[in-house]
């Protein structure tokens, strides 16, 4: 421990904010604001979990949550699409409005909000079903397609822009969970983009898929913000770095900074951040 | 520090004896719970096989039986309420053994058939009265006491007094042999005949039918209730002080006594609500409330094995609770709900205690016909015919008990076989 003060000492720069007070640091503003968080507020029975978060979320941008475990990205992740409603104890305080309108609002039927945001699980989720069904599921669902001819035409665009057409056009009928994890995920992109949604929540992707298949979803990321907000949530910083435009830091569901991810990386303003990035907190 | 690496090891391999001859000892142990399983169970099967499996073949003497006119038809008119068909059997048997003499002695020759023989005569003329003046050879059933000394069930080294069959009817039985006029051939009027005081006459069909009209019953009103109550309970119903109440309930329903269920048809269906006695319908309702805790706790444990990932894939895509209950739970959850309605309905077959409650215990030679007929069921059957006294009821009991098993047997092998079919394996 002392060994470790002097060190840090050295390499500390003095303006460094080290304290955590609730305050964010850096800009939570976008450019093109989407999805506006202002002063969130999780409690899961009398654990507050996410405590004052206010965020925007930009149009045709990805933005990248990271933090240690347990520090509330996910928890946030979930208020935008209102999948914590499924959880009995949880209570969400605050205002979240998707294109200016408050999504906690009476009249919103989370059904609709879902099919507006849609999310990406960390684990490969496909239905015990085919893969043409598992796609046109959501299509289905909602009635977006009014004939068979439709419904073909959306499932082949959403496998093409998940990827994932070449490697399944053939065994569209073979059940979804016959594919490979990095497949399945594919799937699961192409089954959330299938229903048009106008932000992808994707909560640690890649965590259960190898460094080939996280790739390729990395890039089916950089292709898709062509479209969407994204909002990813992951442990890996160099993913962070490589595919968000914007990096929010969580810790101890507080946000304690957000900025360009450049400025994250190289210049953090504040001590956790720099802390977790240069792997001092994991 | 202590635990340096070799102290670590040591302590380890000084552990591993005894690690192993716990295990070696718990494995012996397991061995022995399974060997005294199966051997009660072998004990079991050859005790009611060896019991039960002399019922299904039946003594039977081949009679020729003149249907004269003048018996059957004194007025000219065929009155088969009231014409003298035993008076033809006897006839027939008298002539077949024509030494026997006396008043005394022609009753006990008499008595070596049954009486199920004028009603096989009575049945053939009502069927066919152009036979009427004609003579049918027919194998009627002996009486019981012929088939247990043909089945070797009574010692004729005994004294006379001691047995129920005397000297004189053994020789008689004994010439019909020597002649092939006395069979043993299967057992048909055990499966097509309803109860009878007569042993030989005695089936099951009546039972069984009863058997299946409550079934009926419960399986359509207990498996769709069972599995609509434990979605509710599941998937919709806020947890609270109240649900966790009705879950507490429910489990303890599920272990009342079954006599209990019965006590509750009597007040409830046949008193307040007037329904018929001794009727399948209110046996199949009994056993639906009993059968009902088993398929909803069995059904909301399938549901809860139902992986959240796929709820969470539904409800991330924008479908409703119901629409993620019925699109993705429930053809997930369906094996499990199916195998326990059948293993409710194995227990409600089997069950015999709520069904005295309600009548069902009656002695009922017509095999029922609806489900409001009075009927009896099998265990309750095996449950009367095991009181009976006489000595042909014993063998009858045990096969009953067999067919009662062959059927549970059915049943659970149906509920593997659709678990095995339904399961989706991806």
């Amino acid at each position: 421990m002392v060994i470790s003060t002097g060190m840090s000492a050295v390499t500390e720069i003095p303006e460094r904010k080290a304290e955590l007070t609730g305050e964010t640091v850096g800009n939570i503003r976008s450019d093109h604001p989407f999805m506006v968080a202002e002063d969130v507020n999780v409690y899961y029975g009398d654990n507050h979990a996410i405590q004052h978060v206010s965020l925007e979320i930009g149009k045709k941008e990805v933005i990248a949550l990271i933090g240690p475990s347990g520090c509330g990205k996910s928890t946030f992740l979930r208020c935008l699409n209102r999948m914590n409603d499924t959880i009995e104890t949880a209570r969400v305080t605050g205002n979240i409005t998707l294109d200016g309108k408050d999504i906690y609002r009476k009249e919103q039927d989370p059904v609709a909000l879902r099919a507006r945001v849609g999310m990406v699980f960390q684990k490969p989720n496909p239905f015990p079903k085919s893969i043409y069904d598992n796609v046109a599921y959501g299509p289905r669902i909602h009635g977006l397609a009014a004939d068979r001819a439709e419904l073909d035409n959306i499932v082949h665009s959403s496998l093409e822009r998940a990827g994932l057409i070449n490697e399944v056009k053939d065994r569209l009928d073979e059940p979804g969970t016959s594919l490979s994890g990095g497949q399945q995920q594919r799937l699961c992109i192409a089954r959330t983009i299938a229903v048009n949604p106008e932000v992808i929540l994707m909560d640690e992707p890649c965590s259960a898929l190898d460094p080939i298949a996280t790739a390729r979803i990395e890039d089916l990321m950089d292709e898709l913000c062509e479209d969407y907000a994204i909002v990813i949530v992951t442990h890996s910083m160099q993913q962070a770095a490589r595919v968000s435009k914007r990096v929010a830091y969580f810790h101890l569901g507080l946000l304690v900074e957000v900025d360009e991810t450049d400025k994250i990386f190289t210049n953090p303003q504040h001590k956790l951040t720099e802390d977790y990035i240069t792997g001092r907190i994991g | 520090m202590m635990n340096t690496d070799r102290t670590t090891r040591q302590k380890v391999e000084a552990g591993l004896p005894r690690r192993r001859r716990k295990e070696f000892t718990f494995k012996v142990l397991g061995i022995f719970a399974t060997a005294v399983g199966i051997l009660f169970l072998g004990m079991f099967f050859a005790s009611l096989i060896g019991e039960g499996a002399s019922a299904f073949r039946q003594t039977y003497l081949q009679l020729d039986i003149e249907l004269s006119e003048e018996i059957l038809a004194p007025d000219g008119e065929l009155d088969l309420a009231y014409a003298d068909f035993d008076g033809l059997v006897r006839t027939a048997l008298r002539r077949e053994l024509p030494d026997v003499s006396g008043r005394q002695e022609r009753r006990e020759l008499y008595r070596i058939v049954s009486i199920g023989a004028s009603y096989q005569v009575r049945d053939l003329v009502a069927g066919n009265p152009d036979l009427v003046g004609t003579t049918q050879t027919l194998w009627v059933p002996a009486s019981s006491t012929v088939d247990m000394l043909i089945k070797g069930n009574i010692d004729a080294n005994v004294d006379e007094a001691l047995r129920p069959i005397s000297n004189k009817q053994i020789a008689w039985v004994e010439t019909l042999r020597e002649a092939g006029r006395l069979d043993t051939r299967f057992n048909t009027a055990l499966f097509t005949n309803g109860d009878s005081r007569e042993p030989e006459l005695a089936g099951i069909k009546g039972a069984v039918m009863g058997s299946l009209y409550m079934l009926m019953v419960t399986m359509v009103l207990s498996f769709p209730i069972g599995v609509a109550a434990a979605i509710y309970l599941e998937e919709f119903a806020p947890r609270n002080r109240w649900s966790d109440l009705i879950e507490v309930n429910i489990n303890n329903l599920a272990a009342v006594p079954s006599i209990v269920f019965g006590l509750l048809g009597l007040a409830v269906f046949i008193n307040w609500a007037a329904l018929p006695r001794s009727a399948p319908l209110v046996g199949g309702l009994v056993l639906t409330l009993l059968t009902l805790p088993v398929i909803i706790i069995a059904s909301r444990a399938a549901i809860k094995a139902v992986p959240p990932s796929i709820r969470e894939a539904a409800l991330g895509l924008g479908a409703s609770q119901t629409q993620v209950v019925f699109h993705h739970v429930l053809p997930l959850a369906m094996p499990g709900m199916l195998t326990g309605a059948i293993i409710g309905m194995s227990r409600a077959l089997g069950e015999s205690a709520p069904l005295l409650m309600i009548g069902m215990v009656a002695f009922i030679v017509d095999v029922p016909g609806s489900f409001t007929d009075p009927a009896t069921a099998l265990p309750v059957q095996i449950f009367l015919w095991a009181d009976s006294p006489e000595r042909a009821f014993a063998e009858r009991t045990s096969a009953a008990i067999i067919v009662l098993l062959g059927f549970l047997l059915v049943m659970n092998l149906a509920a593997v076989i659709l678990r095995k079919r339904l399961e989706r394996k991806w």
